[in-house]
C-alpha cells in the first residue's frame, strides 16, 4: 500500500495514524510500502493499493498523479480535497492571480494552476472516500474490503438517515437551525446535529440530492440567499451538484 | 574547487511536503535552503468576504494535525474585534480541548515520528516489530488526547463544536468525569515517556536561540498572554506585527517570519519550556528534575524530552480542569451592541508553537483581510541555522550519514509544512 499527498491539510492521512487500536493490525495485514508522513523507508512500486489525499493545483502535480496512477493497481481517493477539490477549490470561482497577490508579496515565485480539481478529473479512480476529514471507520472498511476483494460497504444516503438512527432531535424542526443534512452524504456520524448545530456539508453531496427543495426550505427558515450560497461554497464547493446549487443563487463570490 | 551537495528530495516523518538543499564549498557551508514545495492553497484570499463566524471551521482546514490551534487563534481574534470576553467554564473548556490537541500531537511526534530517529528505525511500525510495548504506549497516549478532542470537539480532526463566543454544546459533568480514568492512565504513560526519552542517545548540539512564546502571569500559556522573548521582547499578542515581519523567499512557497531586525527566532516546546517553565504543574516539574532536564534546553535533539514534560503537564492540567468543572449557564457568549467593524488579532500556542491570526472585519461581520502566521513559518529560518550548524560539526561524515543527521535536525522541531505554506526535499551540494 502507498499513501500519496497532493494539495491538502494532511488530516486524511493522519486518520490512518489515528486508528490507534487498529494501526499495528493494519500494518500486519498490509505492507505499508510508501507513506512519507509516517516512514522514511520507501519501497518502489508498483503498488496494489494507493490512497490519494489532496487535490491537483499545480502543473507538476497534474503530471505526478498520472505517474501515481500508472504504478497503482487500485487507486482510492481519500477526502474532500481528492474527491471534490477541497476548500482550495474556492479559487475556481475567483481570480487566482488576485489570490496570489493577496497571499504572496512575490507571486512570481509560485507555480500554481487556476483551478483546484478532483483526482477523478485527471485519472481513473477506483473508489472515492468522502469527508473533510474522512471517517476512520470508513477508511478501515475500504482497506478491509480491498484485502478480502469485495466492494466497500460505504452508504450513500443522507446525513438525515444517520441522524434519525442516532436518535438526535432534528435541529431544523426543533430549533429552526439551517442544516445541509438532507443533501449531504452520511459517514460522519451526524455529529453536528448531535452537538446542536446544523450540518455544514463536509462529506459532500449524497447520491441525487434535492438541492432546489433544500434551498427553498432554508429560505423559509429565514436564511439569506447569500448565506445559503456560501453554505454550498465550502469544503466540497467543486462537487458538481453543490457547485450547481451555489450557482443557482445570485450573489458575490468571496475572495475579492 | 571542491563542491559537495547534500539533498533530501522529500522529507519523511514531517507533516507536508518539503525538501532540504545544503551546498558546501571548500569544506564550508555555503547555503542551506529548507524548500517548501507544498502547493499554496490561498486561505488568506478566499477568507475575504466570508463571515467572521466561518473562520474557525475554514482555517482549521489549513492543518489536519493542529486544527484546534487554528480554531482557537481565530475565535480569540474575532472576539477581540467584537469586544467579547469569554471566561469561567467556557475558558476552561477551551484550555481542556487544547490539552487534547497537545497530547495527541506530541504523542504522535514523540512516538511515531521522532523516536525512530534515535533508535535507528525508519518508522514506528518497524520499531513495533522489535518493541511493541513502546509503540503501544505511544498509541494509548495519543488515543487519550483524541478522546478529549472527540468529546469536546465532536471529532479528532476538524472538530465541529468550536464557535466564536464558546461552543455549540458544552459537556455535562458526567461526560467529562467519564474521561478521568483514561487521563489518569495517560498521565502515568506521559511520566514513563519522559523516562523513556531520557534514555535515548542525543547528538551534541548547543544552539543560541531567541525563544518566543506567549506568557501568562498565572499559567503555562495556551490561549492567552503577552508575546515575550528570551531577549527581552514583551508585547501584547495583538501587536505581533510591530516586532515580526514576513518575507517570501524564492525557493519556498511559505513566507518566513523573522524579527523586524531580520534575525531568526524559535517558537514551540523549547521556547515555552524556557520562558514559562515556572508555571508547569508539580508533577511535570518533578519529572523534569528526576531526568536532569536543564531549565533551558538548547540542544534541539532533546526537544523530545521537553515534549514529554509538556505531555505530563497537559494530562495533569486536563485532570485539574475536569475536577474543577462547573457546567456554564450558556454554551456561548453572544456579541452585544452594534458592531462597527474593526480589527481583531490574537495568538495561541499550537503544539508546534505560536500561531498568530489577524482579521479586519466590515461592519456586517464580513472578513475584509486575513493574515495568518503559522509556527513553522516562524521556525523555518531558525531550522536552517540548526542544519547549518549540524553540517559544520559533522563534515567528516559521508553523504548518507550527513543527510540523515540533517533530516533529524529538521524533525527536532516537528515542522508542519501544510501549515507553513501557508515546508521539505534534502539536497546537500558539496563543492
Amino acid at each position: 500500500m502507498a499513501v500519496w499527498k497532493f494539495a491538502s491539510c494532511d488530516g486524511c492521512q493522519l486518520t490512518l495514524l489515528d486508528c490507534e487500536d487498529e494501526l499495528l493490525a493494519v500494518a500486519d495485514a498490509v505492507d505499508i510500502a510508501n507513506f512519507r508522513e509516517a516512514s522514511s523507508a520507501v519501497v518502489d512500486g508498483p503498488y496494489d493499493l494507493s490512497l490519494v489525499e489532496g487535490s491537483i493545483t499545480t502543473p507538476g502535480d497534474a503530471v505526478r498523479i498520472r505517474e501515481v496512477r500508472a504504478q497503482s493497481r487500485t487507486l482510492v481517493t481519500i477526502g474532500a480535497c481528492a474527491t471534490a477539490g477541497g476548500i482550495q477549490a474556492l479559487r475556481n470561482f475567483g481570480n487566482v492571480e488576485e489570490f496570489q497577490r493577496v497571499v504572496y508579496a512575490r507571486p512570481d515565485f509560485i507555480a500554481t494552476l487556476a483551478t483546484s480539481t478532483a483526482i477523478r478529473d485527471h485519472v481513473a479512480v477506483d473508489f472515492e472516500l468522502r469527508g473533510c476529514p474522512i471517517s476512520k471507520v470508513q477508511l478501515l472498511e475500504v482497506v478491509s474490503a480491498f484485502l478480502t476483494k469485495r466492494a466497500p460497504n460505504v452508504p450513500t444516503e443522507s446525513v438525515c438517515v444517520e441522524c434519525k438512527r442516532r436518535g438526535n432531535v432534528c435541529v431544523v424542526v426543533a430549533r429552526g437551525t439551517p442544516c445541509l443534512g438532507p443533501v449531504t452524504q452520511t459517514g460522519c456520524g451526524a455529529i453536528c446535529p448531535a452537538y446542536h448545530r446544523g450540518c455544514y456539508g463536509c462529506f459532500g453531496p449524497m447520491d441525487s440530492p434535492n438541492t432546489d427543495s433544500l434551498i427553498a426550505n432554508l429560505g423559509h427558515l429565514g436564511m439569506p440567499p447569500e448565506e445559503i450560497r456560501r453554505g454550498f461554497r465550502t469544503y466540497n464547493a467543486g462537487a458538481p451538484s453543490f457547485r450547481a446549487a451555489g450557482d443557482s443563487i445570485a450573489g458575490e463570490e468571496t475572495g475579492k | 574547487m571542491s563542491e559537495r551537495t547534500i539533498a533530501v528530495d522529500y522529507l519523511a516523518r514531517v507533516e507536508g511536503e518539503g525538501s532540504l538543499h545544503v551546498k558546501l564549498r571548500e569544506g564550508r557551508v555555503d547555503h542551506v535552503e529548507l524548500r517548501i514545495f507544498e502547493p499554496p492553497r490561498f486561505f488568506e484570499a478566499f477568507l475575504r468576504g466570508r463571515m467572521y463566524s466561518e473562520a474557525p471551521d475554514i482555517t482549521a482546514r489549513i492543518c489536519g494535525i493542529c486544527p484546534v490551534a487554528y480554531q482557537m487563534s481565530s475565535v480569540h481574534a474575532m472576539e477581540q474585534a467584537y469586544g467579547i470576553s469569554v471566561g469561567g467554564s467556557l475558558r476552561a473548556l477551551r484550555r481542556l480541548l487544547y490539552c487534547g490537541e497537545w497530547i495527541e500531537s506530541h504523542a504522535l511526534h514523540v512516538y511515531l515520528l521522532h523516536a525512530p530517529d534515535f533508535l535507528g528505525y525508519p518508522d514506528a511500525i518497524h520499531l513495533a516489530k522489535d518493541d511493541p510495548e513502546t509503540v503501544k504506549r505511544g498509541l494509548a497516549l495519543k488515543k487519550a488526547g483524541n478522546a478529549l478532542m472527540q468529546l469536546l470537539g465532536g471529532r479528532e480532526i476538524h472538530p465541529i463544536n468550536v464557535r466564536v463566543g464558546g461552543f455549540y454544546r458544552t459537556p455535562s459533568l458526567e461526560e467529562l468525569e467519564s474521561l478521568r480514568p483514561v487521563l489518569e492512565s495517560a498521565l502515568e504513560i506521559a511520566v514513563e515517556t519522559v523516562h523513556f526519552a531520557a534514555g535515548l542517545p542525543f547528538p551534541e548540539a548547543e544552539e543560541e536561540y531567541e525563544f518566543v512564546a506567549l506568557q501568562h502571569p498565572d499559567e503555562y500559556a495556551m490561549n492567552e498572554g503577552e508575546v515575550v522573548s528570551s531577549r527581552g521582547l514583551r508585547i501584547p499578542a495583538s501587536r505581533f506585527d510591530e516586532a515580526f515581519t514576513r518575507a517570501p523567499v524564492g525557493y519556498t512557497s511559505a513566507l518566513q517570519s523573522v524579527r523586524k531586525e531580520g534575525t531568526p527566532y524559535l517558537v514551540g516546546p523549547l521556547a515555552r519550556y524556557a520562558l514559562n517553565g515556572r508555571h508547569l504543574s508539580p508533577r511535570a516539574r518533578s519529572v523534569a528534575r528526576e531526568v536532569g532536564l536543564e531549565p533551558v534546553v538548547r540542544n534541539p535533539f532533546r526537544s523530545i524530552l521537553v515534549r514529554g514534560v509538556e505531555l505530563v503537564y497537559a494530562c495533569e492540567e486536563a485532570l485539574r480542569i475536569i475536577a474543577a468543572y462547573q457546567p456554564p449557564d450558556a454554551p456561548w457568549v453572544e456579541p452585544t451592541g452594534k458592531f462597527h467593524g474593526g480589527v481583531g488579532a490574537a495568538a495561541t500556542e499550537a503544539p508546534r508553537g505560536l500561531l498568530y491570526h489577524r482579521y479586519r472585519l466590515a461592519p456586517d461581520g464580513k472578513i475584509e483581510t486575513a493574515d495568518i502566521v503559522a509556527p513553522t513559518a516562524q521556525n523555518q529560518r531558525r531550522i536552517e541555522e540548526d542544519v547549518r550548524h549540524v553540517v559544520e560539526r559533522s563534515l567528516a561524515l559521508d553523504d548518507a550519514r550527513l543527510t540523515d543527521l540533517c533530516e533529524r535536525a529538521i524533525r527536532n522541531h516537528d515542522p508542519c509544512i501544510s501549515c507553513a505554506t501557508h515546508f521539505l526535499r534534502l539536497e546537500v551540494e558539496r563543492t
